[in-house]
């Protein structure tokens, strides 16, 4: 111990002192700070660099699920739009069918009157026609018959009776 | 290109001119190797002493000393003097007295003394201390402080070429700054975040950086041939720890003073006594694990490092010449990886244990 601090050389102490000192600052501004700000620069670009190509990535990745989406949305917006037109063509063609049917309908009714009213006028024509045969008839036989007064009443009364069956 | 080869041509400039061969005559060992284990001992234990002159080898046949001579710069009696250290003529004995006008100064034991008015030579008492002669002031470039300098010279050319990297544009650093950029980056995500925490880390990162390639640079430079031992010297390491030491007490949160002065959730006779405890451990005890660990694992491994080439002198009686250069060869190889990977493990260590203090004091508890 008595020989360490025999060789403390208080002189080598102050001398190292200064020198360290003189060194902690001479180092500091020409190496130490350039370096340590380089080395801090160099690893936040790194680190951007990195960050974004992250962010470039979620970008990518964002886009394309949102084009998925826009072609779903797509598809289905397409399906509805053939499920509208296969709508529309069954209504339309079931639309038509029914007007179709409703004419038709209307057309029988119609045409059935027609035949009624028609047959109605035929038979009332039949009838005057009838008539007017008998009529004539009447005639030729009240000018044949007339001679015989009873005969003529028999055959009228006959006649009449016949008729009425009509 | 253009700038870092004028800037490595100006750096062998300096070091050629403050090159000084000296050659002296007057050596206690003339014609004597360094053969013997008391030699061998003091051989080690004067190169974990810092000393005056950077001293590369010394021919004993000749008495020639290879080595620069560094400016020596101490505060006297008589105020500051500053001369270059061959002056001293390598002694470290106290026997050739430097005269600098009114003060005379001695080394003994890389140490310099000042002779008391009117001495002309140190005298010593039985325990080979100087009576009439006393320490100064040493604030001499020795051979520590002119490691710290390069150090800190090679740590401002190598990260400022970093920071000048990213300065001109380039996001990825080329060349040697490739090597300086993932040391930082460890530093930082490793030591300093997950001990200081994620808010606060940044204003701790300069001294945290510093210190560490500091001690991790001087320890490397002690394992080469050149012979640094500059975390080895106490006062470097006591500086260090200092600093940590004021770092974490300013910067200390009303949390961390709450709770070293009056812990809550304790009984009120005993916090008196914890908060004596945990002061102690801040100033002193925490302070004192970081100087001695750092302080004691290089100097144990210049020791045995140093003790293991040696050992083919020392064991050449017993193994003979080729067994004893060869264990000292593989063994010292051996230690010395291990000590490249202490280098590096000190340095972790005392940035990891400083950035842990520092989260210590700056945390802040949210309970309560």
């Amino acid at each position: 111990m008595e020989t360490l601090l025999n060789d403390f050389s208080v002189g080598l102490f102050v001398m190292q002192a200064l020198i360290l000192l003189i060194l902690i600052l001479l180092m500091r501004k020409f190496a130490w700070k350039p370096i340590l700000g380089a080395l801090d620069s160099r690893e936040e670009g790194i680190q951007n660099a990195l960050d974004s190509a992250e962010k470039a990535k979620m970008d990518m990745e964002n886009l394309q699920a949102d084009n998925l989406k826009m072609l779903q949305e797509a598809r289905t917006e397409r399906e509805e739009m053939l499920k509208e037109a296969r709508d529309m063509k069954n209504k339309m063609i079931e639309d038509a069918k029914k007007e179709a049917n409703e004419t038709a309908s209307k057309l029988i009714t119609q045409a059935q009157a027609t035949i009624e009213s028609e047959k109605k006028a035929a038979i009332a024509d039949l009838k005057s026609q009838v008539a007017i045969l008998s009529v004539e008839i009447a005639e030729k036989v009240v000018r044949t018959e007339l001679s015989n007064k009873d005969q003529q009443l028999k055959l009228v009364e006959t006649m009449l009776g016949e008729k009425s069956l009509n | 290109m253009v700038a870092k080869k004028s800037i490595k041509f100006i750096a062998v400039l300096i070091l050629c001119s403050i090159t000084a061969f000296a050659s002296d005559e007057k050596n206690n060992h003339k014609g004597n190797k360094i053969d013997s284990p008391t030699e061998i001992k003091e051989y080690i234990k004067h190169h974990l002493k810092d000393s005056h002159d950077f001293h590369l080898f010394t021919n004993n046949e000749t008495g020639t000393h290879v080595s620069f001579s560094l400016p020596v710069i101490v505060w006297t009696n008589n105020g500051l003097k500053t001369f270059m250290s061959s002056a001293f003529h390598h002694d470290d004995n106290g026997e050739v007295i430097v005269d600098q006008g009114d003060t005379r100064l001695v080394k003994l034991h890389s140490k310099i003394y000042e002779l008391d008015n009117g001495a002309s030579t140190v005298s010593f008492d039985e325990h080979h201390h100087p009576t009439n002669a006393h320490k100064v002031l040493d604030f001499s470039i020795t051979k520590s402080v002119f490691g710290m300098l390069l150090a800190g010279l090679l740590m401002l050319l190598g990260f400022g070429a970093l920071a000048r990297g990213y300065k001109k544009g380039k996001v990825i650093p080329t060349g040697f700054s490739r090597v300086l950029e993932p040391l930082v980056l460890y530093v930082r995500d490793e030591i300093a975040r997950p001990n200081i925490g994620e808010k606060k880390y940044k204003k701790f990162m300069s001294f945290l950086l510093t210190v560490f390639f500091f001690i991790w640079i001087l320890n490397l430079l002690g394992l080469t041939p050149l012979g640094f031992n500059v975390t080895g010297q106490i006062a470097v390491t006591v500086c260090l720890a200092l600093f940590t030491m004021v770092i974490y007490m300013f910067s200390g949160s009303k949390d961390f003073w709450a709770h070293t002065l009056w812990m809550p959730g304790v009984p009120v006779i005993l916090r008196p006594i914890l908060a004596l405890i945990e002061l102690v451990g801040f100033i002193v005890i925490k302070p004192f694990s970081l100087l001695v660990r750092l302080f004691a694992n290089m100097t144990a491994g210049h020791f045995v490092v140093m003790s293991l080439i040696a050992l083919m002198i020392t064991m050449k009686e017993a193994f003979g010449p080729v067994a004893s250069t060869g264990m000292s060869l593989v063994l010292a190889l051996f230690i010395s990886v291990i000590e490249i990977l202490v280098a590096f493990l000190q340095a972790f260590i005392f940035t990891m244990l400083s950035s842990l203090f520092i989260g210590m004091a700056v945390e802040e508890h949210d309970h309560h």
